[in-house]
């Protein structure tokens, strides 16, 4: 009977995932190569260019603004990733029950991640900016001077990794959910008639069944946050001094504002690297699920 | 202290836990619906005005006379509805290919599909910008509408949900002569509606949302979308025509999409963790 199914394979069978293919190669893996070979060129907005073989890259390692916002991309991300991987942990562990409350709170805490980047910022810089923002009204309040949370280059960053935390954990916080509730109830029901505290319970049963889920969610948001644009772009556009631009803004920059576009190709070789890395270590640790 | 009653006290402890963090969740947003509900002049000499009266509508009167929100909102439609359609239906067809057919170098075409979910947005676009470019697709709905069909995830999800279903219902049907295209169409594609709504709910958040592209595919203001409108009023902070009016802009973008996450709330918890399992 199956021998009937996997009779030779032919080609017309592959016209089921043609229409996909032809989509994928033309939109993704075609500018991708292309993109690897327009790094090696010096080229502006119209292609035509000269042949400078790796001489981009030497550049960007020679470049300041380049090498400052690789460093803001790392901070940003050693901001954001451990929050965003405890922080949706601790609202799971409070919300995984089944009550009306429970759902009630469950769709706060995801509301904002339904939301596009350009509301959260607009949101946020009501709350942030130093005149008249919602925190300088606190700050005014108890008589103290408003924080410079957008100006001020040592504190822009983590006002960005404030307004990231705020806008992403709702994801994490529903994977941890659904990982919760595969862990079987009676080893909870067993617990209980041994008398263990909600403590011991929380060591030694909980958290090792989803210790998995913690793994994925911090390499998920480490892929996630490397991408970090939109919230500088649009409240500091990287300022102040560069302070809060990243990688990929930098890429747009050179890219679609300046138009040196061999250069911003180079660029973008690099993010895609650490992006690759970061799926790969991704791709291993899922595998070792085993079956799927 | 026994042990109901100290049962008793972390349940108030976990509840008033989430009523804190919940407040301060929606106080970002509660402070925008309060601007938007204050006329432009009372918030030039202090947003602290918005905290008391007098409360007005004119923001909203006046947007809907003025502004593009309502041009970008049905781009925004137009382009999340159409992409979302297009996702479902490449990635129901390949999946199935994928999953059940046989073809020489299936194996490791699909390998090729899923090294591209390691391939960043960011990383392929100054050539994407180029090619449409050359195709003069800017400033169209195609070309909005084109990138976000390659994305993998969708063919990989589906491939997956397609290996899950028995392989002896397309046995029974290879029985009765049906044809391949039959098979998928009448017997298995039904049995994945769960895995369409997943992927179906997902598409169309992360189109709706999507910033990236259509920042710098849409130059044209009639070609925004509703996140590139937003941001174009957004960038123009310093000569913007009032607070109030900006605001009252962020709460008719957000309306929309809170409208379709509170209907779907069900489908969307499911969704996140029927791609959570797998």
């Amino acid at each position: 009977m199956s021998r009937a199914l996997s009779q030779k394979g032919s080609w017309t069978n592959a016209l089921f995932v043609a229409p996909y293919l032809f989509v994928y190669l033309c939109l993704l893996i075609y500018p991708l190569i292309a993109g690897m070979g327009l790094s090696l060129f010096k080229a502006d907005l119209f292609g035509g260019g000269s042949f400078v073989g790796f001489e981009n890259f030497a550049r960007l390692f020679r470049d300041e603004v380049f090498l400052q916002s690789v460093a803001n991309t790392f901070y940003f991300v050693a901001l954001t990733v451990p929050p965003l991987t405890v922080l949706p942990l601790l609202l799971a562990l409070l919300l995984n029950r089944t009550t009306r409350v429970a759902a009630f709170f469950r769709g706060v805490f995801f509301s904002s991640s339904v939301l596009s980047v350009t509301i959260v910022t607009l949101v946020w810089r009501m709350i942030l900016m130093s005149e008249g923002g919602l925190a300088s009204n606190i700050t005014a309040l108890f008589g103290a001077d408003a924080i410079a949370f957008l100006s001020d280059p040592k504190i822009v960053m983590i006002s960005m990794a404030i307004i990231t935390v705020w806008w992403c954990l709702g994801l994490p916080m529903m994977l941890y959910l659904s990982a919760l509730q595969q862990v079987p109830k009676d080893i909870y029901e067993a617990a209980e008639l041994d008398n263990a505290s909600w403590w011991r319970t929380l060591w030694s049963i909980t958290l090792p069944s989803v210790s998995r889920t913690i793994i994925l969610v911090a390499i998920f948001e480490c892929v996630l946050q490397f991408q970090l644009f939109g919230q500088p772009q649009l409240i500091t556009q990287g300022g102040p001094n560069g302070a809060s631009r990243p990688i990929v803004l930098f890429i747009f920059e050179i890219g679609f504002r300046r138009w040196d576009v061999g250069y911003a190709a180079a660029a973008s070789q690099i993010l895609f690297a650490i992006i690759l890395i970061a799926t790969l270590v991704q791709y291993f640790v899922t595998r070792k699920r085993g079956v799927q | 202290m026994s042990a109901s009653s100290q049962k008793k006290l972390r349940e108030i402890a976990i509840l008033a836990t989430l009523v804190v963090l919940g407040f301060i969740m929606l106080v970002p947003l509660m402070w925008t619906v309060l601007l938007s509900l204050k006329s432009n002049s009372d918030l030039l000499q202090s947003t602290a005005n918005a905290f008391h009266g007098p409360y007005t509508g004119e923001n909203y009167a006046a947007i809907t006379k003025s502004s593009g929100v309502f041009r970008w909102l049905m781009n925004s439609v137009i382009v999340s509805g159409l992409q979302t359609i297009g996702v479902l239906v490449l990635a129901s067809l390949a999946g199935y290919g994928f999953a059940r057919l046989e073809f020489p170098y299936r194996d490791q075409i699909f390998l090729l599909v899923l090294f591209g979910l390691a391939i960043p947005e960011q990383a392929v676009i100054i050539t994407r910008h180029q090619l449409f470019t050359g195709l003069h697709l800017h400033n169209s709905y195609p070309g909005l509408i084109l990138p976000g069909l390659a994305a993998p995830f969708g063919v990989f999800l589906m491939t997956q949900y397609f290996k899950a279903i028995p392989k002896e219902l397309d046995e029974a049907a290879i029985l009765d002569n049906a044809s391949r295209f039959k098979i998928f169409w009448k017997v298995l594609l039904p049995l994945t509606i769960p895995a369409q709504a997943t992927l179906g709910i997902f598409t169309f958040l992360g189109s709706w949302n999507d910033y990236w592209w259509p920042l710098i595919s849409a130059t044209r203001a009639d070609m925004f979308t509703l996140t590139v409108g937003l941001s174009a009023s957004q960038i123009n902070f310093a000569q913007t025509s009032g607070l109030g009016y900006l605001m009252t802009q962020a709460v008719f973008a957000a309306v929309p999409i809170l409208i379709v996450y509170i209907i779907f709330q069900k489908y969307i918890v499911r969704a996140v963790a029927g791609a959570a399992i797998r």
